[in-house]
């Protein structure tokens, strides 16, 4: 962030608008966030011909392909597990799947897996489930081909919930393995 | 919530002096208050402000609330008092105190001379009309408090026979902010919640300190995306260094009793085991090979055994082995799952976490197992901290959807109540007696 500082105008404010997207690049963990703000200025429809009065045509937007954005919405940056299990269920392979494809498609991009717990279990016991977790993850991906030495793991037990809430529901959104891009995605 | 075999009780009586133990049963005996019952009514006990002023009131406060608040005493209220007049020089005057039941009385006075503080002190036995203690303290005028801290455990050991607790200090985790983006800060207090203050800087994430029993050094782990480390802070040179760098993920760190040694986990490739290092030739030898989660260890007071949590039976339960890693044996078999294991300091218990179905409870067994007492039950206590005496355990507790504090519960389960610390807090280790 601290470019803005050297860029010319017609660059800040594109960092402005595209700022509310980016947020969770500047976090250090980012979470699955869906925005609904402005899309990136490069997809910013036109304003219609003025003189002709017909319907525009639709113009979709997506996140720049290869991008963290990406990942994190075109395949998703999170899978989880069952209380004090850390085997990959059948419902997050799909998912881990599409994830080892992108990653196959930009072998340029690092990956850490950050494995987190529910709060139904005490604080030593689940830094070390939630190393099994991001290791179940990481040994997924690299059976599906993706380079071992791309990947990290990281525990983070209990301390990071992405639920706030107690209760099944929240314990279940909180036993998950994230998988952060560290470097190496084209810039969004 | 107490259940007590006849044979518990009787072991735990063993430990008290054997004076105590042939104490004959007549009245008019030396007062004792006995630490090991659960039913026990707390000593009536006068404390009237100590003479030489304001300083002479808040010596008494402090001592009356530390002696409140384990639970035997109940310090009995000033405005009862009859002998108004006590001059610590001379023997009180007993009629006075029998007149509002007071078994013990403390009475004495602080004097300033220059830049020291003087305060002496007696105990008396109130129905048996003699003097039971008389000591003298002196340090400087800001120091007052560790004095009162001093005297509440003299007067604590005298009339239970167990070493007092007062004269230390908490090393905890404090938190601020939200669930999802809380900081956590490694911090220090005294015993009874006063002069705290922060450690760390708060951006990274630290938990699990625990105190060395034989120095103000203490090893805590911290936690960064990168991965974690095992840190030894000297809490008086304020010198901090890691344990090394280690591949994969190190957590869980306990010192040995002879604080020569840090015991840890050591994650590779999703496994972890326990481990034990050397401080003095960094030496790290590795105790379990399991493909199960092996963590949490505690070692015992003589040092010659580690109890450790591991899931090798599919599922959280407790294992003794030899300090060397020989002969795991596993020693919780009931329904449950067991974690955060620690060896008293006089090795009479284990305390321990243990998850029931929706509960969390805290808990104490003999080292063998048997002898199992639930001191707690909430949505989420855990990870049990020992007073030096063994005789009282911090906890960190969290209610559903709330913040986490940090409370207290002897042995006996009776005396439950939270810490003196207003804001939210986990993770709390006791230090040993300061000298």
């Amino acid at each position: 962030m601290v470019t803005i500082r050297n860029a010319g105008s017609a660059l800040r404010l594109t960092f402005i608008a595209g700022a509310a997207l980016s947020l969770s690049a500047c976090a250090h963990h980012p979470k699955p966030t869906y925005p609904t703000a402005a899309p990136p200025p490069a997809a910013r429809p036109a304003p219609p011909p003025a003189a002709t009065p017909s319907r525009p045509e639709p113009v979709t937007q997506n996140a720049l392909p290869g991008s963290e954005r990406d990942f994190v919405i075109n395949v998703g940056d999170r899978v989880y597990f069952d209380f004090d299990r850390y085997d990959v269920r059948s419902d997050a392979a799909p998912l881990l799947d599409a994830q080892s494809g992108w990653l196959k498609r930009y072998p340029a991009v690092q990956v850490r897996i950050e494995g987190n717990c529910d709060e139904r279990g005490t604080r030593e016991y689940n830094l070390a489930l939630g190393a099994r977790r991001a290791n179940a993850v990481r040994e997924y991906l690299v059976s599906h081909g993706v380079e071992a030495g791309r990947i990290t793991t990281v525990s983070y037990g209990k301390e990071k919930p992405i639920d706030n809430g107690s209760g099944d529901v929240a314990d279940q959104h909180n036993r998950n393995a994230h998988t952060a891009i560290v470097s190496g995605a084209r810039m969004q | 919530m107490l259940s007590f075999s006849k044979r518990s009780l009787l072991a735990s009586l063993a430990t008290l002096p054997a004076a105590a133990l042939l104490r004959p049963t007549a009245a008019r005996a030396d007062i004792e208050v006995n630490v090991n019952r659960g039913d026990v009514q707390p000593l009536p006990i006068a404390l009237p402000a100590f003479g030489g002023g304001q300083v002479g009131a808040d010596i008494a406060g402090v001592i009356s609330a530390n002696l409140q608040r384990s639970g035997l005493f109940r310090p009995l209220d000033p405005a009862s008092f009859v002998e108004r007049d006590l001059n610590a020089a001379v023997q009180p005057r007993f009629p006075a105190w029998q007149q509002i039941n007071a078994q013990a009385l403390v009475n004495g006075q602080v004097t300033v001379a220059g830049a020291q503080l003087q305060v002496a002190f007696r105990l008396w036995d109130v129905f048996a009309e003699k003097q039971l203690l008389g000591l003298q303290f002196m340090s400087s005028p800001e120091n007052w408090r560790r004095v009162a801290h001093k005297i509440s455990d003299s007067v604590y050991e005298r009339l239970t026979g167990e070493k007092g607790y007062f004269d230390t200090r908490v090393v905890f985790v404090a938190e601020t902010g939200g669930r999802g983006s809380k900081t956590k800060t490694l911090a220090i207090m005294d015993q009874d919640g006063a002069n705290p203050s922060y450690l760390t800087d708060g951006k990274a994430i630290v938990m699990t300190p625990r105190f060395s029993s034989t120095s103000q050094e203490i090893t805590y782990m911290e936690l960064r995306p990168e991965g974690s480390r095992i840190y030894l802070l000297n809490l008086e040179s304020g010198r901090r260094e890691s344990l090394g760098d280690f591949k994969g993920m190190v957590f869980a760190p306990r010192f040995s009793p002879d604080g020569g040694k840090v015991a840890f986990s050591v994650e590779r490739a999703g496994n972890s085991d326990v481990f034990v290092m050397d401080l003095k030739n960094r030496t790290t030898a590795r105790l379990t090979v399991d493909p199960s989660i092996d963590t949490s260890p505690s070692f015992s007071p003589d040092g010659s055994r580690i109890v450790f949590n591991s899931d090798r039976s599919g599922s959280p339960q407790l294992y003794i082995m030899g300090a060397d890693g020989s002969n795991p044996r596993r020693i919780t078999f009931a329904s449950g799952r067991y974690t955060t294991p620690v060896w008293s300091p006089t090795g009479e218990f284990i305390a321990f976490t243990k998850q029931v179905g929706a509960e969390f409870h805290i808990g104490v067994m003999k080292p063998d197992g048997t002898d199992e007492r639930i001191l707690t039950s909430s949505y989420l206590d855990e990870g049990p901290a020992w007073a030096p005496n063994g005789r009282v355990l911090l906890f960190s507790r969290e209610t559903s959807g709330g913040a986490s504090r940090l409370w207290s519960v002897d042995v006996t389960g009776r005396i439950l109540q939270p810490m003196p610390y207003p804001g939210a807090a986990s993770d709390p280790a006791w230090s040993p007696l300061l000298n």
